[in-house]
Parts: structure tokens; sequence; C-alpha cells
């Protein structure tokens, strides 16, 4: 069988390509974006399938769905918070069903490695009633996108493919299977696809009525493996996606391993449950993210007669990712020996801009525009420039999720704080800022919002964005904002002092301003010209 | 060194130096020689200027954990003498160092640098290489990170002429200028920590 060397992005993407995809939507987000990447790549050009990049989560969430509605196989992907911008048809999508297989591939970010905030997706699987996948490894990645796709057909259900960070961003080698071909054309039909009250009651009904058939599912899927060890009954593990990993790279050898549950799909295999806890006196569970399994497990009265451990216990954190010693330290083992640099001053080296970046030489001119108000307020976004609240800049304020930046600001100037000022990227702003900047428009509040436009979605690695140039001043034009408060500027050294008299003026105007900053992304113009050695 | 069974090695840097160039050149030669690989990457915010990393696991057995366990590296292999000591608790009684000794600046509280690197000398088998200098000798500062690829040849599991094809397949499609630069960097780099 032929072997690749895969990201666990990647292993998702092309499990996904050769169980027959028709068409793949996503937004730009780590640690999901590799994902979407891959499958452009291998599109070819759009004559294989179609893979495109969408404005925002929902939208492609929608676009899927209408691939799928078509009877097509479809795919979408994106970071967790991503899923909460697509969670109104994420919801939805499971009492319409699916015509042609649908995934929802929602990658998450425990230990905030590139977030604003940890969640578990899987609670959004058990929120919708949907069967959810959690591989552990990216053979597990490729064939339990394929396995979904298949499942999801067989039950008329979106399926999820939950990953995190490592497997996303780890590579590894994958066998492939032949390639299924993709479906023809074949809609839905209109009673189970508008969702009146009167047919989404009977499409709710149908999915609360098949919650026993997905827990058998579970039961019998080869992905859910439990080895009992019978000479020694002290210690039973329960253990789910990356956890499995660690709970094997602790116990190498088979005859000194414990009992061992591994959980790869949701809803939970119960069965399979009830016979390792009742083999042990001692459950541990080991899962990356919230403790879902271990909440189920303890209930409000716990199990007579068993300790439950984990992260409510204590034995494992609540809070970042699971490593290797935290597994280790929770099923007992001492730690290994290692070196160490204790007493050497590690300094930390966090992520910063660029040297030469656009957005500092933005944030150099509002902040002169500002000095002498102390009462000043800066609401920043998601993107590269929220890396201004760092020394030397200290130009930001706030930073909570895609497009809060604008009606944020809006909220602070209708509460009397001014100067309010938002600072967002365009594609950020085509995501999630133009409802709220009109919003702010009709309101005529008394704020500026400043637009970076630096042409990519950067911090992610310079996807393409839809709200840039021409269209991007067109969109802010149309929504009503006077011209005259509508400026550009250029965000050089050289403008400076022009950049900030231009600042100076709007924060001065008693309504709404927006101020656009264009000057193309340096890591976006570098790969307009790569060259040289290092990548 | 092809009788060890495995090897776990950190990758350390600054986001821009050519981390998983390296990577790729390691676990590309380990495949050819049939061995497991798992490489963790880091990608994201981080990549803009701050600490990378990468964990590359070879192994003639099945691996498990994407990430090294800490007390289990054998070796770190870094860009920057500062991000090689960031590290050092994944690295085994016994591990070795392998490191730049070109500081790469870019915080207000950056170590002195004399300490920094004889704290570096003072681990057993640390081996330190002037990667700039021999960058530039070799045709581009931008050839540090097969500088010290050279350096560590002969301390990896695959064999030194894997790793070279495979700084040829890296570097072949950015010109011939480039892939001979690279080439001249990983002989300097060899020679340095011979």
């Amino acid at each position: 069988m032929p072997k690749e060397i895969l990201l666990g992005d990647e292993a998702v993407a092309l499990g996904a390509v050769q169980a027959g995809l028709s068409g793949a939507y996503s937004y730009p987000g780590t640690p999901a974006s590799e994902i979407m990447e891959y499958l452009i790549r291998v599109s070819d050009g759009g004559r294989a399938f179609h893979a495109a990049w969408s404005v925002n989560e929902k939208t492609a969430f929608e676009e899927a769905l209408g691939c799928s509605f078509s009877g097509k196989r479809a795919f979408v992907s994106f970071k967790h918070v991503g899923l909460n911008v697509a969670a109104d048809p994420f919801m939805s999508a499971a009492l319409t069903g699916t015509q042609g297989g649908f995934i929802v591939c929602s990658a998450d970010d425990p230990g905030m490695h590139s977030s604003q905030n940890e969640q578990d997706s899987r609670f959004y699987a058990q929120f919708a009633q949907i069967p959810c996948f959690e591989p552990a490894d990216h053979q597990e990645a490729y064939d339990m996108t394929r396995e979904a796709y298949d499942l999801s057909e067989r039950l008329g259900l979106p399926v999820m493919v939950r990953l995190t960070t490592r497997l996303s961003h780890s590579r590894a080698g994958v066998e492939t299977r032949p390639a299924r071909p993709q479906n023809p054309l074949h809609r839905g039909a209109r009673e189970c696809w508008t969702l009146l009250p009167s047919n989404a009651r009977v499409r709710f009904k149908r999915v609360l009525e098949m919650q026993a058939e997905l827990v058998g599912y579970a039961e019998a899927s080869p992905f859910n493996r439990l080895t009992l060890n019978a000479r020694d009954r002290r210690l039973g593990i329960i253990a789910s996606g990356l956890g499995y990993n660690y709970v094997m790279e602790n116990f190498p050898e088979e005859p000194s391993r414990p009992s061992i549950l591994k959980i790869s799909t949701y809803p939970l295999p119960e069965a399979l449950i009830r016979r390792l806890v009742a083999n042990v006196e001692t459950v541990l569970v080991v899962e990356e993210g919230f403790p879902l399994i271990e909440k189920a497990l303890r209930g409000m009265y716990g199990i007579p007669g068993k300790m439950i451990i984990g992260k409510l216990g204590g034995e494992l954190p609540l809070q970042g990712e699971l490593t290797p010693e935290s597994v280790r330290a929770a099923v007992g083992l001492a730690p290994l020996e290692r070196q160490s640099a204790e007493g050497f001053p590690l300094a930390d080296r966090p992520p910063q801009l660029c040297v030469g970046c656009p957005h500092a030489d933005t944030f150099k001119a509002l902040k002169a525009a500002l000095a002498g108000q102390p009462e000043a307020v800066i609401f920043s976004d998601i993107g590269c420039y929220t890396l201004g609240y760092f020394p030397p800049h200290n130009a930001v304020d706030s930073c909570v999720c895609m497009g809060a930046s604008v009606g944020m600001a809006h909220g602070a100037a209708m509460a009397g704080l001014h100067p309010s000022v938002g600072v967002i990227g365009d594609s950020t702003f085509g995501h999630s800022g133009i409802t709220a900047l009109l919003s702010a428009a009709a309101a005529d509040a008394r704020m500026v919002l400043v637009i970076l436009d630096n042409g990519t979605v950067a911090m992610t690695g310079t996807q393409p964005s839809f709200s840039t140039g021409r269209r991007l001043l067109d969109v802010v034009g149309g929504l009503g904002i006077p011209k005259e408060h509508i400026r550009v500027i250029t965000p050089l050294p050289k403008f400076h002092e022009d950049n900030a008299r231009v600042f100076r003026e709007e924060i001065a105007h008693p309504g709404l301003s927006v101020i656009v900053a264009v000057r193309e992304c340096l890591e976006e113009a570098k790969k307009k010209n790569k060259s040289g050695g290092a990548q | 060194m092809s009788f060890l069974r495995k090897q776990d090695i950190i990758l350390a840097g600054v986001g821009g130096q050519g981390i998983l160039s390296m990577a790729f050149v390691i676990d590309s030669a380990a495949l050819q020689d049939g061995l497991h690989v798992k490489q963790a990457e880091v990608h994201g915010m981080a990549q803009r200027g701050g600490a990378v990393t990468s964990h590359l696991r070879l192994s003639r057995e099945r691996i498990w954990s994407d990430q090294i366990p800490r007390g289990e590296a054998d070796l770190i292999l870094s860009v920057e003498p500062l991000e090689a000591l960031r590290y050092l608790d994944f690295l085994k009684p016994g591990g070795r160092v392998v490191t730049s000794s070109t500081p790469f600046v870019n915080i207000p509280d950056y170590p002195d640098q004399a300490g920094l690197v004889a704290r570096i000398k003072a681990l057993p088998g640390s081996v330190i290489v002037d990667s700039e200098a021999l960058a530039k000798q070799a045709g581009s500062s931008r050839t540090q990170n097969t500088v010290m690829l050279g350096a560590a040849a002969k301390f990896l599991l695959p064999g030194e002429a894997r790793l070279k094809d495979f700084v040829r397949v890296l570097f072949e499609r950015r010109g011939e200028k480039i892939l001979e630069a690279n080439l001249r960097a990983f002989e300097a780099g060899k020679q340095a920590a011979a």
C-alpha cells in the first residue's frame, strides 16, 4: 500500500478526497488551516473537486451544506472557535440531516498555542447529538475520515471529526487506499430541509430516536478497543485521542500495561465502558480537552465502590494540553531523569510583529494621535496586529473574537467613552466586521474604526482575503458612511506625521470615521518573491 | 549510528530560521532508511519571531507520542544558543546539544552572551558552531540551518549521504546558486564539528 508523510490535518484532507469529496470549504485558523491548504493544492484548480476559502466559518458551513443537499460529499473545516461562528447552521444541520455525506472537522487548540480560548468540540457534537470521531494518530485521521463519510450517508447525519493541535501539526506516514468515486447529483427532499416548526419537530424526533443506534455503532466500532489485563485489576484507563498515545508511551511493554479502553468515537460506547469499570478498582480517564468522558462516568454520585480519577480529581491538569509527563505522573510512574538549565535566565521569546510590519507604523501614528488622552481605548481584534499589545507598541486594550473590535468600540462610545477606536484587519473585517460597522453607521457612533488592509490573512500563513483593496473601500462606502470620513493612509515611517494628523482629525469628528491603512504584508510580499535559503 | 533503534531530536530556533526545513531533511532521510517517523511542529502565532521547536522522533518500532517526553531526547539541535538551552529538560542524561553560537537578539532581556556560551560548553559532548560566519562563507547568511544540519550529521540516525540527498531535494527548486550555497554550508558545518 502506498505510504505518504502527512500532517494530521493533511491526513484528514486526503481521507476526504479519497472518500469521494466534491466540495470543501473553510476559513483560516490555527491549527486547521493546513487542511484547506492541502485540499486546494490537490484539487487541480477545482477540476478534481471544489475546494475554497470562505469569508467566514458560517458561510463555509452553509456552502458545504448546500453541497451535501445536492447529494455530493461535502466537507467543512475550521479551528474550534470557528465552530462558534458556524454554530447556528451546525445545530440545525443535525435536523435537516444530510443528502451527500457531510463532515465537520473542528481542530481544538488546548494550551492556546494560537487561540483566544480553550474549547472542546466534542461537546458541540454531543450538543447537536451527532457522531464524532477523535483520531489518535495520522492513520486513524485518514481511516476515520473515510469511515465518517460512509457513516454520515448511512445515518443521514453530519459527522464531526475532532482534531487537536498536536495531531494537526505533527507529521507521520499514512497508508492510503484507492479512491472512491464522487456521488452523482441527487437533491434533498424539501420536507426534510425546510425547518418550519411542523417539519422541524419531525426531524428533531428522528435525531432523538437515532441515539441508541449511535451508541450501538460506537460499541461495535473497531476504533473503540478494550484490552483487559486479567492479572492486574488495580488500575484501568479510559483514553481518547492523543491521551491514548501518552498512555502507551508510558507503558511500551505489553505485560505491564493496565486494562485500557481506547475511545475514538462518540456518543460513548457504554457497554465497553461498563466492561472496563467492572474489571478494575480505579478508573483513570485521560482525554485531551475538557473532562467529557470523566464527567459522564462520575455523574452526580459516582460509581459505588470505584475510584474515578483524572482531570476532575486533580491527577491531570484541567487547563492546557496533556503531555507524556502529566500522564506519566497520573499513572503513578516516577519522572524520567533529565538534564536541567535551572538557574540560567531563560528569557521568554514571545511572538512579535515582523521588523518593518505595516501594522507597527499604523500603531505608532495612532498612539501619537492619542498622546495626552489617557482615557482613549483601542479595541483590537484577531490577527497579527493583536501583537500590538506587547511593547514597544502597547497599543491594544482588547482582543476577544473575530469582529469584536467594531461592536465593542461602538458599545463603549455609546457608554460615553472617548476616544473609542477599533482596529481590525481586512480579512477579519470581511469575516465579522461588516455587520457591526453597518450597525455603527446607522447610529453614526462617535468612534474611529481603523481597518488594517495588508491584503492577506497573515497570521495563519497568508491565505487570500475577500475584503481588501477596492472591494473593501466599496463595502465601507456602501454602508452609508460619509465619504469625507472614510480616509485612506499608507503606513510608512515617512508618512508618520501625515498619518498622525489624519487620526487626530477623525478622532475629533463627533461621528463615525473609518481609516483604512493600506500596505502589503511583508510575508505576503516575500511569498510572491520567494528566494533565499531558510523557509 | 545505525545500530541505534530510535532517536529523539529536539530542533530549536526562532520563527523564520528554517527549523521546518531541517526537520524535512532529517525525516525524509529517515524514511528512506525505513524508519518510522513522527514530527511535531509549531505553526501559527509563534512563527512570528517567537521560540519555535520541532519534536522529531525516529524509530525502528512504532512511535506513540508526537511529543518527546522530558528526559527522552537524545539530541538538541538548535540554530540559536538561547533556544538550545530552553529545552534542556527534554534531554536525557548523556544526551547531546549541537547548537549555533550566533545569538538572535529580538528581545530586550536577552541573557549575557558569554555566560550563555559558557553554560552550553559546560554540557558534556556539546558542539558549538559559528553558523553565521560559516553560512556567510558558504555564500548566503540564510543557510545557517543547513550549516547546523552538517554540524549534527555524524550524530544523526540517518546516514550523511542521505541527509545531503534531501538538502538537494529541498533546495534544487530554488535554483543552482541557492543549492550550491546550501551544499557548501552543509560541508562547512560538518568540518566545524569534526
